[in-house]
């Protein structure tokens, strides 16, 4: 990256399967004290702030009218990024990088108990030509990518059942967590079909909650901070749109991304280079395949990874020690800020009962959910 | 395709009938979380009263309730009833209904103002709609008062307020 930049404020609210007692704006005024009482500024010394969310998920067109008072940032500039936390994050990173800014706070948040209609906010986000007049529940894109995976690469249910039962383990130590659970992998093979090979256990549960962030330039961020943690490398990608004509087995988004993002940061290893990785388990499946799509497994080799530990909290190279969207529930656009919160506190040596030893240097990876190809990448240091 | 063959003019109905097309009707419904002040605001309302949030720090009566002040970047001290009586500060006469269809000449026009509260700090307004006044005859500044619901048919809604009529 031509120049690192800062996180020098972090704060989120818990996460849980509903929030009655917020509404959206409390929600992330809550968030956004602690990360502006971290960075010691008031948001008048922020100069400029951006939101990540979708329209559809907050039942608001133009829904950026709405959040100037919770981010403080009434009579400032500020911008919606229509997609995931890390994609605003990237955005924040380039404004930085134009010398323009020198402090930027980037927020999301999951009101999605809110949506009652969950199901056909995915179901619009069909082609309506190609695809919606099949009438199927979104979800079948998962179960068809899980099949194809699975076929593809020899990883198998039961895997993708370890995946779920180790998610939902390490989620119990997380205090943030809503749906942190003891479960045996037959717990998970024996719940209800959804969309064949996937399985209700399979896939999370939403949460509600939001993150807000403050990034700052490098120079401003040794200033402001002791400890800031340092975006080396981000990049998000989108593969083929149209899902009769993707590489449907990989997730290609998540591969081109990680080069980019591992150039930036000047990675050329990074199963060596980096000490654990929070990425999107959306659905079981998909921890595996983006571990290999960011090459962090080799073909058909994720599975086992996790069979044999390596993933576990306790093993070579941790994956989502928080226990992700599975264990933590499923927080749509702040998915990506969930994960980097994690990051965040290990890289600070702050996650508690489920510190990683020695990490020094991690990768957050987010994907914007079925029907999409599309994710991003961030790569985070604290030295 | 030769831009000469695409007829320059919208489908007749019986055109449109014929015309090879797919529609999509999105169910979209959600059920928004009132939280602490939407939630007191709407009780108040439901009460018969208009309550306002008051910052000890800059000292604004702010309308409606909220739970921080949004310049302050500080928690609100609390709420206090100001009065239903206040000043209009803007308004505009509406010809077309919510939906873009026309009003009959008979109809009565529809009337949004912004609503300076009294009690509130400057500046403070509510939106609402003034009635039992000819269009004609309103003017920026003129004084107007709420005139609420019956309390049977409140249910905790800015419309508990009927309209906003001259006093």
């Amino acid at each position: 990256m031509k120049e690192r930049v800062g996180i020098v404020g972090i704060g989120v609210t818990g996460f849980n399967s509903v929030s009655p007692s917020l509404s959206f704006k409390e929600l992330t005024y809550t968030a956004a004290v602690k990360a502006y009482g971290e960075a010691g500024l008031h948001p008048k010394q922020i100069d400029s702030f951006i939101t990540a969310s979708e329209d559809f998920m907050e039942g608001y067109s133009i829904f950026d009218e709405y959040v100037p008072d919770q981010m403080g940032a009434v009579m400032r500039p500020v911008h919606t990024v229509t997609a995931d936390f890390l994609q605003a994050l990237g955005v924040g990173c380039m404004m930085i990088n134009t010398g323009r800014f020198t402090t930027i706070a980037v927020e999301a948040h999951s009101k999605a108990s809110n949506v009652k209609t969950l199901d056909e906010v995915q179901a619009f986000a069909l082609d309506p030509v190609y695809l919606r007049p099949l009438k199927e529940n979104a979800k079948f894109v998962a179960g068809l990518e899980m099949k194809c995976f699975l076929e593809m690469t020899g990883n198998t249910e039961e895997q993708c059942a370890r995946v779920v039962v180790k998610n939902k383990k390490n989620s119990q130590k997380n205090p943030n967590a809503a749906y942190g659970a003891e479960l045996s992998v037959d717990d998970v093979l024996n719940s209800e079909p959804i969309s064949t090979p996937l399985k209700r256990l399979d896939v999370s549960e939403r949460a509600d909650g939001a993150i807000m962030v403050v990034l700052a330039s490098e120079a401003e961020a040794r200033a402001l901070c002791k400890n800031p943690i340092w975006i080396d490398g981000i990049a998000w990608f989108s593969g083929n749109g149209n899902l009769w004509s993707r590489n449907i087995a990989e997730a290609d988004y998540a591969r081109l991304a990680m080069r980019k993002a591992c150039s930036m940061a000047g990675i050329s290893d990074p199963r060596k280079e980096l000490h654990f990785a929070e990425i999107c388990d959306e659905y079981s499946y998909k921890e595996l395949q983006h571990l290999e799509a960011l090459g962090l497994a080799r073909k058909g080799e994720a599975g086992y990874l996790t069979e044999s530990g390596v993933t576990s909290l306790d093993g070579d190279f941790p994956v989502n020690p928080s226990g992700g969207s599975l264990g933590v529930g499923h927080t749509f656009e702040a998915s990506g800020g969930m994960k980097l919160y994690e990051a965040v506190l290990q890289l600070r040596n702050q996650a508690g009962a489920r510190q990683v030893k020695d990490a020094k240097r991690c990768l957050v990876q987010s994907w914007r959910g079925v029907p999409t190809a599309t994710g991003a990448v961030a790569i985070l240091s604290n030295e | 395709m030769k831009i000469e063959k695409v007829p320059m003019k919208g489908l007749t109905s019986e055109e449109y009938e014929k015309a090879l097309k797919i529609s999509w009707k999105p169910k979209l419904q959600y059920a928004w979380d009132n939280g602490i002040a939407i939630g007191k605001y709407l009780q108040g309302l439901k009460e018969g009263k208009l309550l306002a949030s008051c910052c000890n720090r800059c000292g604004r009566i702010m309308l409606p309730v909220r739970s921080f002040c949004e310049l302050c970047w500080r928690p609100t001290d609390g709420e206090i009833a100001v009065n239903d009586t206040g000043v209009v500060n803007t308004f505009a006469i509406c010809h077309v209904n919510w939906d873009a269809s026309r009003l009959k000449p008979d109809e009565p026009r529809h009337i949004p103002a912004v609503i300076e509260i009294d009690g509130a700090s400057k500046g403070q307004g509510i939106m609402h709609v003034l009635g039992n006044v000819d269009p004609a005859k309103v003017k920026i500044g003129m004084k107007v008062k709420a005139v609420w619901k019956p309390v049977a048919e409140r249910v905790g809604s800015i419309d508990d307020i009927r309209f906003f009529e001259p006093y």
